[in-house]
């Protein structure tokens, strides 16, 4: 089914009832030359990709739920490129360029918003740590403005400029950052997918691997039966270490719960994201009204997804300290999900030890932004057996020849990234 | 999630901070060894022994056993070292 115009039109006039699933929930074939675990945002998007730029599209995406039931359906939805480090920079503006062209290429409303994200800062060392960073994404060919508190009082006038211990200075705005719909991009990409051939197959948990005389994977186990691969490619977030572990690997990784929250919805009040910066609080405000917010993870292994009191009253107090009115609205909704935090906080894109896996893990909280680069160069890694230029950082050996990305500079403590 | 310290009793959560798995035991020397306790971890999904520290209280470092996919705890004890001889342990 193609979308356009036309199409809305015709479905109004049948009264919306015409509308055709828009993927097909496939049966799994004996074999297929590529597997994916995972059908979340990062799996199906490197299932497409695989089918649209690679050529390969005796694709399988095996989830064990629902597709986009994991954290691509758990994030706040922001979308950025503003990362300072050799390795991220790169990589999250190739992301953003194909957040810019998503929605053509998938023929699906995404509903991609480059409303803007603005960092703010509380201090002068703050103001030169930013303007530093701005000034690496603007050599990279990144927007970056330098926003002082002039301009930002215009912009955001309701925020508490004078707090006596943190007053906000100024902020780093990246305009084309944003927010889109994450479950519109779930099923974006599997509605593309889908069209290229690629068979989507949920409820299908995988429960091991099977593998040759060499060693070499040959396939899932799954609980709906083996299934045979050429390659399989894991990009399953907060499981990480637990498919990783059925090939006989530990990985750099430990799950953590992050939460997010959710207010009831007031009329538009935030116009793009925004982060505190002398807290952990980052905040939209969605299309229908609600506000969009957190903070920190617990701070403790955990696979419950779901989260603790402490850390809510946190980010609420975060908010409190930066928008004061907010206190009059109520919160809606919590959650939690599953985050593969790394030991240096960012991912890992690699071959793993085991021939013919390949592990796309370690997104820490930060993989929704990362949905289209990520699916894009491990379709890369896996069709051609070489990192793509933009990922050949994030492997998963640089620990041990210390080339860490460490962004925030906090070591292997990964409850601190 | 509350956490009862074998020194100052059942504690909200937000006065314990974590350090992480106490399985890994520092190596005396070897580069792989010692990627080994730095970097690569279990991630036990279920019942696993970790590190706290009551900051908040007798700033204690304990051992709790806790599942990771329920967060129920089933065992708190003082960890070796600061705080542990007032108990004995």
């Amino acid at each position: 089914m193609k979308y356009s115009i036309f199409s809305l039109a015709r479905a109004a006039l049948s009264g919306h009832k015409n509308w055709q699933p828009t993927w097909r929930d496939a049966a799994p074939k004996d074999r297929y030359d590529v597997v994916i675990i995972g059908g979340g945002g990062h799996g199906l998007a490197t299932a497409w990709f695989l089918a649209s730029e690679f050529g390969i599209r005796n694709v399988a995406v095996l989830e064990k739920g629902w597709i986009g039931s994991g954290n691509a359906g758990r994030n706040t939805t922001i979308i950025r490129s503003n990362y300072g480090l050799p390795g991220n920079t790169g990589f999250y503006e190739l992301s953003m360029k194909l957040w810019e062209r998503m929605e053509q290429d998938l023929n699906y409303n995404a509903m991609v918003s480059q409303r803007g994200v603005i960092n703010l800062y509380h201090s002068d060392a703050q103001r030169d740590a930013f303007a530093r960073r701005g000034n690496t994404m603007r050599i990279n060919g990144i927007d970056a403005e330098l926003l002082d508190q002039t301009a930002l009082r215009k912009m955001l006038p309701f925020l508490n400029f004078d707090n006596a211990r943190f007053p906000v200075q100024g902020g780093l705005l990246q305009r084309r950052g944003g927010t889109a719909r994450h479950d519109a991009v779930v099923w974006g990409y599997a509605h593309a997918a889908s069209a290229l051939g690629v068979d989507i197959i949920q409820n299908c948990e995988v429960t091991g691997f099977t593998r040759d005389a060499n060693g070499k994977v040959t396939g899932v186990e799954t609980s709906r039966g083996k299934i045979g691969a050429g390659k399989v490619g894991m990009a399953v977030a907060g499981s990480s270490s637990r498919v990783a572990a059925m090939a006989g690997l530990r990985l750099p990784i430990e799950s953590h719960v992050l939460q997010a929250f959710v207010s009831e919805a007031i009329k538009p009040l935030i116009p793009g994201v925004m982060t505190f910066g002398a807290g952990h609080f980052y905040v939209s405000q969605s299309d229908k009204g609600g506000l969009v917010f957190g903070g920190d993870i617990d701070g403790y292994n955990s696979y419950a997804q779901r989260g603790n009191l402490p850390v809510m009253e946190d980010v609420c107090e975060g908010g409190m300290a930066l928008i004061p009115m907010i206190g009059r609205v109520r919160l809606l909704r919590q959650w939690g999900g599953i985050m593969d935090m790394s030991m240096d906080g960012t991912p890992i894109i690699d071959k793993s030890p085991v021939d013919g896996l390949y592990i796309n893990a370690g997104w820490c909280y930060g993989g929704f932004k990362a949905t289209p680069g990520s699916g894009f160069v491990f379709a890369h890694l896996i069709a051609r057996d070489q990192s793509h230029k933009e990922a050949a950082r994030f492997r998963l050996d640089r620990f041990q020849r210390g080339a860490m990305i460490d962004e925030k500079g906090q070591g292997a403590q990964p409850n601190l990234h | 999630m509350r956490i009862v310290c074998p020194f100052c009793g059942e504690r909200e959560l937000g006065e314990f901070t974590y350090l992480g798995d106490a399985k890994p035991q520092r190596p005396a020397a070897g580069a792989d060894a010692v990627y080994d306790y730095v970097y690569l971890r279990d991630n036990v999904a279920g019942v696993m022994s970790e590190h706290w520290y009551h900051g908040g209280g007798c700033r204690a470092w304990l051992k709790v056993t806790r599942n990771t996919l329920t967060h129920e705890i089933s065992a708190v004890e003082p960890a070796a070292g600061a705080g542990a001889a007032k108990v004995g342990a």
